[in-house]
């Protein structure tokens, strides 16, 4: 074992089983998967990227970026996890990534031999041809050695969920800074959330052996979250990072609920949170960097701090044998840390020559470097630029501190240089966000304390709460000090980005190649992409760039974050809305009814819509289709409606409304009437097209198509708020209130008199075509009536409050048995429409104009309405448009293909000779063969000429002959009787 | 982002559909002889300034208003938020210009 008798946070109580490639391994509460590992003696848990070089655990937090592993089996297994943000739970599995065969004898690892050839740009350049090989042959083998964990294709059986929190104040990360900052809000009032991507509140201190006033930092953490929990207006988020800032004070969160513990329950594993504060104070802290030197990545060379912290907080012994290497104070804070626990420290390495060595008890060399280390699967020593060899087998590095300031870009703020601490700052922040502690780029803890105190007086004040007296906190840190970069650059294989195996050499080779702009440099080697973003990488890489450029860091100037901080699962941003829950169905008023008896339904839009209604015995879709069409057309059928939208148009000035925002003419319809109404958009093109009642002077009814109902209502609160504000006008959309039914055939009358209340008379001459009026059925029960036929039929559409749907339909089929009535689906609606040449959505799909559709002569010429000036213009107005026209095949037994385009007979079909389309086929059981509506060039004058159909999908040639859209009952005198 | 309402308050973007520039609301009437220029110039050519932008935003799931959102397009800060019939009573001139 590796672990240290009374030392560290961790309950030797709670003993948990875990595995690592199938090897039974064991920890304790308090552990991460990585220090679990390493208690264990694990250094060596991946394969690299490109090199398939071994890789250990390099830091202890979420800028790892090489210990990636795969967490869990089967259709629960994530692939890419950092092992140093895992809270280890009982039965964890755990499988390291990119190898193949065992991970200490991977067989790609001959990758790494041929690094030569690797290096940045390679692919774009070595597999250019030839150009087919690149889909079949070398993408799926390079995808296979270059990559990393690995999907389960299966769904995601884990329940995630969204929530929404407000606060004054929202502080993002609970070390030393974040705790004094909720603290001081606490007391003052403020309601505070504060947020840790840490299970474990305390940050920094959890892993230092700090004292503040002479008390130990864990206490002071443990007794100031003790008195932050006592707060109501305080909410602790342990374990939730805050992965992006942005606009107006809206921080995206993701919570961790269950460790990636998969216990069987509907509870989620994850909450994504959308966090409104009208103030937010960034607590972030740092990220240590390592140092360059010839293979600095090898397993158990690992940040000096994380050392310290697995030492401090877990207890563990990283080596048997540790060296320190570092440019600042911190390496050394490392080393008398591991020699108070009792490690062997064989060196302290600083590259600073001309500071007092802070302890005296351990080996150490001022003004040296390391140039380079050895070791297969773990290092096994090093060597000092002046030929000193030394034996280790886990080397800290400490090459100072980035501060956390990935938050303050997420509004495009750039950061800034700082020399004194060599690292960048946060530059412009998002509006209404303080930076304290490290993120700001202090490292002391006095100063942290004191500015973190100014900086919270004022945002109380600013929030309009007391600030009341905190004890001053003292800790016992000593001003922070750290070298300036390197003015040369490490030779030998120097990694800068462990995560995508990016050497200096790639960036050399970037340069050379012209890609000097950070931004580029970043996407031509992929430094800094990934799962850790450059956490560990981004300003090495920088301070590489600048040696070369021969240019100071500030101009060489830094790539900016974007959210997120670190990555989110797709499934936390689906939340609870997967599968159906996507987008619910809306079911019509019928739905029930209908799936008593069998329907087949299709979705259209939101709404799942009856599409056919089979009968016992029928094979085919056409069968029942067939039947639908006939039966109704001989006698009577019914069909629901209420998807239509619906909207009730009210006040003085609604006639005024309708003759402008329909392009044909509204002005003069007569109370008791019902008009066909075609929408334009402004620029002349068809947008919707319904029907519209008067009921009286001053309300009427619109029906819209079912898939515009939510956007011709927008519409026309645009047009009455935006345009025509002086007008007297409210609309109230009402789709889903009334239930509507078109019954249609040539006994519609005859089975509507039965259910309407006596004395109501719907004769021909009292109720003609188009007539519309308030009825009532079924002793008293109010509804509309409305004499329009989509299906060219003697019709009638029917509304009814919504709630008498269901009786409705029972009763109108009890009463409709003598007519043999019969409920049609949207199918036989279609095969209907397209008889009579009514265009639909396949005909208003946004490319045709009032002409196109042969309504031309319905556009108002004289007064102001949406469209009607641009369909005038000449592209649109002219003789040789495409016409909405009718086709049908001269062979009747061929079948037409919807989507077809038009060639004129004897020209080759290709894309120079089209001159339209086939937008709706159907079969029509009427006329006994294949029909279909489409838009040819000045159709209307070529009644009679025979034009092919071209299907280019499976190359099929129909010959068709124009004819009128008018195929069944041109003359209306069905609907009309 | 968030959009203060003049009525309700503070309300997050998602209730709210967006349309575009607020000169639509200028939207010339046809009058005889027709200039289609200004129809063409009204549907087709859009300002798209870097900064403060007047812009066109409803709040669907809300109260049904239409809004004229003043937002620098380069912070996202909203300067300024009227009712869009408001916001034309106090450009009449305008109005009557087109």
């Amino acid at each position: 074992m590796f672990r240290l008798e009374n030392r560290g946070l961790i309950n030797r109580e709670k003993r948990l089983n875990f595995s690592f490639n199938g090897k039974k391994l064991h920890g304790y509460e308090g552990d991460t998967l990585a220090s679990a590992l390493l208690a264990n003696g694990n250094h060596l848990v991946g394969r690299s990227f490109k090199y398939h070089r071994p890789r250990g655990i390099f830091s202890s937090g979420s800028e790892e970026p090489s210990a990636l592993i795969q967490l869990g089996l089967g259709a629960n297994t994530e692939p890419n996890i950092r092992a140093t943000t895992i809270q280890l739970f009982n039965d964890l599995v755990a499988n390291s990534q990119n190898h193949f065969g065992p991970l200490e004898w991977d067989f790609m690892r001959v990758n790494d031999f041929l690094s030569p050839f690797l290096s940045a740009g390679f692919y774009y350049k070595t597999f250019m041809w030839p150009k087919s090989f690149w889909e079949k042959i070398y993408e799926p083998i390079i995808r296979k050695a270059a990559g990393l964990g690995k999907l389960s294709g299966e769904p995601d059986p884990s329940t995630y969920d969204k929530g929404f929190l407000h606060c004054d104040l929202l502080i993002i990360g609970a070390g030393p800074s974040g705790l004094l900052s909720a603290l001081m809000a606490a007391r003052g009032g403020a309601k505070v959330i504060i947020a840790d991507e840490d299970f474990l509140l305390g940050g920094s201190l959890n892993g230092d052996h700090t004292q503040i006033n002479n008390d130990t930092g864990v206490n002071w953490v443990k007794k100031t979250i003790e008195e932050l929990i006592s707060f109501k207006n305080v909410r602790l988020m342990p374990k939730t990072t805050i992965y992006g800032a942005f606009d107006h004070g809206i921080f995206g969160a993701l919570e961790i609920k269950t460790n990636f513990d998969r216990i069987k329950s509907d509870k989620p594993r994850q909450v994504l949170w959308r966090i409104y504060a009208k103030q937010s104070v960034l607590c972030s802290g740092s990220s240590e960097r390592s140092l360059l030197f010839g293979n600095n990545d090898r397993p158990a060379i690992m940040l000096s701090r994380s050392v310290r912290q697995y030492c401090n907080r877990w207890g563990i012994i990283p080596g048997k044998k540790i060296s320190i290497y570092t440019n600042n104070d911190d390496g050394w804070i490392t080393a008398k840390d591991l020699k108070e626990a009792g490690c062997n420290v064989v060196m302290v390495i600083d590259e600073r020559p001309d500071i007092i060595a802070p302890i005296k008890n351990v080996d150490y060399r001022l003004g040296k470097k390391v140039v380079e280390t050895k070791g297969s699967l773990r290092i096994s020593s090093i060597r000092l630029d002046d030929g000193t060899k030394v034996e280790t087998d886990c080397l800290a590095v400490s090459g100072g501190f980035n501060p956390n300031v990935h938050l303050t870009c997420h509004e495009r703020g750039r950061p800034q240089w700082q020399e004194k601490n060599q690292c960048f700052i946060p530059g412009k922040t998002p509006k209404g966000m303080e930076v304290v502690g490290a993120a700001s780029g202090v490292f002391d803890l006095n100063s942290i304390f004191e500015e973190t105190t100014l900086k919270m007086k004022k945002i109380l004040s600013y929030l309009g709460y007391k600030h009341r007296k905190v004890i001053k906190l003292t800790a016992d840190h000593k001003p922070y000090n750290v070298s300036a970069f390197s003015k040369s650059l490490a030779k030998g294989k120097v990694w800068i980005d462990l995560q995508n195996d990016v050497t200096i050499k790639d960036i050399k080779i970037a340069v050379q190649e012209g890609f000097h702009s950070v931004e580029l440099l970043k996407r031509y080697t992929t430094l800094g992409m990934a799962t850790d973003q450059g956490k560990t990488s981004n300003v090495l890489g920088l301070s590489v760039l600048s040696i070369l450029k021969n240019k100071p860091i500030e101009e060489v100037g830094t790539t900016i974050y974007r959210p997120p901080f670190t990555p989110v699962p797709i499934g936390a941003f689906a939340g609870r809305s997967r599968g159906k829950h996507f987008k619910p169905f809306r079911l019509t008023p019928s739905h029930q009814w209908a799936e008593q008896r069998n329907a087949v339904f299709v979705e259209t839009g939101n709404w799942l819509r009856a599409q056919w209604f089979p009968l016992a015995g029928e094979r085919t879709w056409r069968e029942s289709v067939d039947r639908e069409v006939l039966q109704t057309r001989e006698s009577v059928g019914i069909c629901d409606v209420t998807t239509l939208g619906k909207i009730d148009i009210k006040g003085r000035d609604a006639g005024a409304f309708l003759n402008f925002v329909y392009a044909n003419n509204f002005g003069k319809l007569a109370v008791g009437k019902v008009r066909y109404g075609l929408m334009l958009r402004d620029d002349g093109i068809a947008f919707d097209d319904g029907t519209t009642a008067r009921f009286s002077e001053d309300h009427f009814v619109m029906t819209t198509t079912t898939a515009n109902a939510v956007t011709v209502f927008r519409h026309l609160e645009f047009c009455r708020q935006c345009l025509k504000p002086a007008w007297d006008v409210h609309l109230l959309s009402t789709t889903d209130h009334w239930a509507q039914f078109a019954i249609a055939g040539p006994n519609s009358r005859a089975l509507l008199s039965e259910i309407l209340d006596p004395k109501i008379d719907i004769s021909n001459e009292s109720f003609p075509f188009m007539a519309c009026g308030k009825v009532s059925i079924f002793n008293g029960i109010e509804a509309r009536l409305f004499r329009i036929s989509f299906s060219g039929e003697l019709a009638y559409e029917l509304a009814l409050p919504r709630r008498y749907a269901s009786s409705f339909m029972e009763h109108i089929f009890e009463i409709g048995k003598k007519f043999n009535l019969v409920p049609y689906g949207t199918e036989a609606l279609g095969v209907m429409r397209i008889e009579k040449g009514h265009a639909a959505g396949n005909e208003l799909n946004g490319q045709t104009t009032a002409n196109n559709l042969g309504l031309g002569k319905m556009v108002s010429k004289l007064n102001d309405c949406i469209g009607n000036t641009m369909s005038e213009r000449e592209k649109i107005d002219g003789e040789a448009v495409l016409k909405l026209v009718g086709f049908a095949p001269t062979n009747k037994m061929q079948s037409l293909v919807a989507g077809s385009h038009f060639i004129s007979k004897g020209k080759p079909a290709k894309l120079a000779n089209d001159e339209g389309w086939m937008s709706s086929v159907a079969f029509s059981p009427m006329l006994n063969k294949s029909i279909g509506l489409g838009f040819i060039k000045a159709g209307d004058q070529r009644f009679g000429e025979k034009v092919d159909s071209v299907n280019p999908l499976n190359k099929e040639v129909i010959e068709v002959e124009i004819t009128s859209p008018h195929f069944f009952d041109p003359k209306g005198d069905r609907l009309r009787g | 982002m968030i959009i203060p309402h003049p009525h309700l308050g503070p309300r997050d973007a998602c209730e709210f559909v967006y349309k575009g520039d607020a000169e639509l609301v200028f939207r010339p009437e046809r009058v005889a002889p027709v200039d289609y220029d200004t129809f063409h110039n009204y549907l087709y050519l859009r300002q798209n300034p870097a900064g403060a932008h007047k812009e066109l935003w409803y709040h669907e799931y809300g109260d049904r208003s239409w809004l004229v959102v003043t937002r620098n397009t380069q912070t996202h800060e909203i300067l300024k938020v009227e009712f869009a019939s408001e916001y034309l009573s106090g450009q009449k001139d305008r109005k009557s210009n087109v």
